[in-house]
């Protein structure tokens, strides 16, 4: 399924130890060809020693890793013709703009005329043609950011390795930027496997999610999936805000506190000990007498509300002492409904919001 | 004097306090600085005998040293020694340090500790221990055994230099680099080399210096046509105080503020080029 | 068709762990090419250092005959030689001493003072360091001698009648010594005193503590790290230093690093001379490794 844009790729079994430290364990992915895939999980979790497994930086104990039909793993990194944009962008000081475009140019010995306007085609993709004889360190975080990602693509690779590049950068220049990104990657289809350990971004930008934790893949999953059907604690914890239930599973059916749940078809949990993962946004507040037929429910006792502008948190206090967290727009009639602090209240969750998982293994 | 009773630190203690401390520390600074200045004007004297101030002006000291066979013999020997030894230090010191900073293995360290065993290890014993070695090889009095022997005492300044230079260097840019197509030798050659040519030449400056300043291990391996300027002038302190050291003296201490300007411009154009770009 | 044991173990760990052998060797490879690159700097160690060394080492465990003996050693304990020691070793304490009594106080100046002015002030310890050592033992002798500045100016101020004997005995030596070795003092003192935090001492102060307070019960613990760098750079230099003492101390000043030369020189004593080179290097390396293993003075030399 290779094209002349993007190469599928393919990682089996990869093992990667420091020491006694498995950074990486026999970990496995498929990439299509034109694929976004992000490798997304906590620092340490090995997402980054496996984009550099990918670059050709680290060198694995064992395990395959294939760029289409071909085995690259003993590849050197500059034979290996794929992109790689840096955390901190790692753009050459002591060259400006045009010339930190051109270098991938240079090395393949491409004319002098080709080099210019490809350099000025790569720049113009990024909205940077005027600034090409810039010197590097007078240009923004952001600016930084595109001649990195111009000078990765410049040489048309058919696969881009991005690790953490937004990282450095702002809130809102962060959210610019991932559309960029992705606009970009609709743009020239590259395969495109990108390295971050901001669930949102993840979310965001990629056609797949691969979470990884302790140098193994926890899920890998397309974004909704992923939110709506965690399959661990783990991820379920790392993906979103959630509260946590503990639930006891007797002949096939899930209780709360002795209530049984009723849990959506394609639902798992199915582990020795299993959590019911309580979204914030998900829940229902059941004024007196609403009929929460249809509805799982739980009673607590309104413990703290916290006020955030755009929506506020409630602290619900449940009857063994758990308690979780509700998230609820401010709008007027919504305010008005709740009950004051230290009231009883009852909540309704969606069969279908209902998530069981197992704890992480 | 409002000046006294103004704060001097963030504990409030006033400059007044803390006059003791600048009178000590200007002592302390004329009694670095004087040796060294008072030598200049006293080798411009005319008389026969060391003065200070000098009587008159003149430059017999220095007609002395120039029409000496000897002197300028020696002054070839030294210079051409320390820029053989920068020529022969420098690249192997700087591979080394390469080496040892990309391995990234657990005895790296203990490599580069080894590597700086010369400063460790006391001077006399060096100049013992080549002096007996050079014997059995027929080295003494040569100009190759004085190379390999500076150079030896100069690597270690050479590999820590360098070895700094390259901790503030950022290495994901050779990485990116050969990410882009380059092999590791032309991404060393077209983006390493130029960032750390500060530390290079700092490292530089300072093997020169070793090797033009070096005494001990010189008195006992240089000699005959071969001797160096330190090992002559060494020679004419022990026996009398020969004014024309004077003239010597204050042209090695121009070389030395040339080396040391040279060296602050270098580094601090090395602090300036390599801010981490995040900070930016 | 049935697969061997063998055959089938490697299959599995083919699936399991592909490539595994192939890159372990690519490894090892780079590894070794990697190290290759230092292996200039150790043969030109190796040869020019190590070897020499060892092989002093040898020649001290030798008589005039050739054969085995401790005897070198031994003379070690002769009084002469422990006359060099205690020689050695008070002028080494004297030199150390006078260098942390001015040098601490001028490194704490340099440290206080705004970075312009502490770079201009920074030329009167840079300089020396970068003069000569036989330029500055020459200024000192010129300087000190019967008929130098010193004298000459006080006797033309009347305040001596004759000259003083200030060059050629240990008093000249201990000035020059200490002029020489005040740069190793104020540069790695100046270093730990610059990576301070102030915030620090205004914490002190915030807490109530008076200004000597301040500076006694936090800034001078957190200096001790470079103190300790200070101390032991020049009591180590000290110890083996050769070019001043004989300058200055006109013989008669006698110590360890002189006593090695004469023994090579003028006895051609090279069993002599090694056990003494051996046991200023053992002490050496003993004061070193002690510094580190409680100060961590790899610090001293760049690192």
């Amino acid at each position: 399924m290779s094209s002349d844009v993007s190469l599928p790729l393919s990682i089996r079994n990869v093992t990667k130890a420091y020491g006694s430290f498995k950074a990486l364990d026999s970990v496995s992915l498929e990439v299509e060809s034109g694929e976004f895939v992000t490798l997304l999980g906590p620092s340490g979790s090995g997402k980054t020693t496996l984009l550099m497994v990918l670059a050709g930086f680290v060198r694995p104990e064992s395990g395959s890793v294939r760029f289409g039909e071909d085995e690259v793993v003993l590849t050197p990194p500059h034979k290996r013709g794929v992109g790689m944009v840096f955390q901190n962008y790692a753009l050459f000081p002591h060259m400006d703009v045009f010339h930190n475009v051109a270098y991938p140019l240079r090395l393949r010995k491409v004319s002098k005329a080709e080099q210019h306007e490809r350099v000025m085609k790569s720049l113009d993709l990024v909205e940077l043609g005027h600034l090409a004889a810039r010197r590097v360190d007078q240009l923004s975080g952001g600016q930084r950011q595109r001649v990195a990602l111009a000078r990765a693509i410049v040489f048309e690779p058919r696969i881009l390795l991005m690790d953490e590049p937004l990282s450095a950068l702002d809130k809102k220049l962060r959210e610019t930027m991932q559309i960029e990104i992705r606009h970009l990657h609709e743009r020239l289809g590259m395969t495109t496997v990108y390295v971050t350990h901001d669930q949102r971004e993840a979310l965001t930008m990629s056609d797949r999610v691969a979470v990884i934790n302790h140098g193994r893949f926890a899920q890998i999953d397309k974004p909704e999936q992923l939110y709506e059907r965690p399959r661990s604690r783990f991820v379920a914890d790392f993906i979103g805000e959630s509260s946590f239930l503990p639930v006891t599973t007797k002949d096939g059916s899930v209780f709360l506190d002795g209530v049984p749940l009723t849990l959506p078809e394609d639902n798992t949990g199915g582990g020795d000990q299993n959590w019911l993962v309580v979204r914030p946004e998900k829940l229902e507040v059941l004024a007196n007498g609403t009929d929460g037929t249809g509805l799982n429910l739980i009673q607590g006792v309104v413990k703290e509300m916290v006020y955030q502008g755009e929506s506020f948190l409630l602290y619900v206090g449940l009857k063994d002492g758990q308690s979780m967290t509700i998230r609820q727009p401010t709008r007027r009639e919504t305010l008005a409904s709740i009950p004051k602090e230290g009231q009883p209240i009852a909540l309704g969750l969606h069969p279908h919001d209902t998530i069981v998982v197992p704890d992480s293994d | 004097m409002n000046w006294l009773k103004k704060p001097a630190s963030d504990t409030q203690i006033t400059h007044g306090q803390r006059l003791w401390l600048y009178c000590l520390c200007g002592l302390t600074m004329f009694f670095l600085m004087a040796p060294s200045l008072l030598v200049i004007p006293m080798s411009f004297s005319d008389s026969r005998f060391l003065q200070f101030p000098p009587e008159s002006y003149g430059l017999r000291w220095y007609e002395n040293y120039l029409f000496s066979i000897e002197w300028m013999d020696a002054t070839r020997v030294s210079f051409t020694a320390a820029i053989l030894t920068v020529c022969l230090s420098v690249p192997i010191g700087t591979a080394a340090a390469y080496a040892l900073h990309v391995s990234g293995v657990r005895y790296a360290q203990i490599l580069q500790m080894a590597l700086t065993t010369p400063i460790m290890v006391p001077v006399i014993l060096i100049g013992i221990g080549v002096f007996f070695l050079y014997a059995r090889l027929g080295l003494n009095n040569s100009i190759l055994g004085l190379v390999l022997a500076h150079s030896m005492l100069a690597l270690p300044f050479v590999l820590i230099t360098v070895s700094a230079g390259l901790k503030t260097y950022d290495m994901n840019q050779e990485l990116v680099a050969r990410s882009l197509g380059a092999s590791r030798l032309t991404a060393f050659l077209t983006v390493t080399l130029p960032q750390i040519r500060f530390s290079i030449i700092s490292g530089s400056l300072l093997a020169f210096l070793t090797s033009l300043d070096e005494v001990v291990v010189a008195l006992f391996i240089s000699g005959g046509e071969n001797a160096t300027l330190t090992r002559r002038m060494f020679n004419a302190l022990r026996d009398e105080i020969d004014p024309t050291i004077a003239s010597i003296s204050t042209l090695l201490i121009a070389v030395s503020c040339l080396l040391l300007v040279l060296a602050q411009i270098f580094g601090r154009e090395r602090q300036n080029e390599y801010r981490p770009q995040e900070e930016t | 068709m049935s697969l061997s044991l063998s055959d089938q173990v490697q299959a599995a760990t083919d699936r399991e762990a592909p490539n595994r052998d192939t890159l372990k060797r690519a490894g090892e490879q780079e590894h070794r090419k990697l190290l290759g690159l230092t292996s200039p700097s150790f043969i030109l160690l190796g040869v020019i250092l190590y070897l020499p060394i060892g092989w002093l080492f040898w020649l001290s465990l030798l008589d005039k005959k050739d054969e085995f003996t401790w005897e070198n050693y031994a003379r070690l304990f002769d009084p002469l030689y422990i006359k060099t020691f205690t020689t050695t070793l008070e002028i080494s304490v004297i030199v150390t001493a006078l260098c942390i009594a001015v040098g601490y106080p001028l490194a704490y100046f340099l440290s206080q003072l705004p970075r312009r002015a502490a770079g201009i002030c920074m030329i009167a310890v840079l300089l020396p360091f970068w003069t000569s050592l036989l330029v500055r033992t020459y200024a000192w002798l010129v300087i000190l001698q019967r008929k130098g500045l010193v004298n000459t100016w006080l006797q033309d101020w009347g305040l001596i009648d004759a000259p003083l004997k200030l060059v050629h005995n240990q008093t000249g030596t201990v000035i020059g010594m200490t002029h020489i070795m005040l740069p190793f003092m104020v540069l790695p003192l100046y270093a730990a005193m610059k990576s301070i935090p102030s915030d620090l001492m205004r914490a002190a102060s915030n807490c109530g503590a008076s200004p000597s307070k301040a500076f006694w019960q936090v800034f001078f613990p957190l200096s001790l790290p470079g103190l300790a760098a200070g101390f032991t750079l020049v009591f180590v230099l000290c110890l083996g230093f050769y070019v001043t003492p004989v300058l200055l101390g006109g013989g008669r000043v006698q110590m360890w690093a002189m006593r090695i030369e004469t023994n090579v020189a003028v006895y051609f004593n090279w069993g002599a001379a090694s056990s003494l080179g051996v046991a200023l290097l053992l002490v050496t390396l003993i004061i070193l490794y002690f510094a580190n293993r409680l100060f961590g003075i790899n610090k001293i030399y760049g690192r």
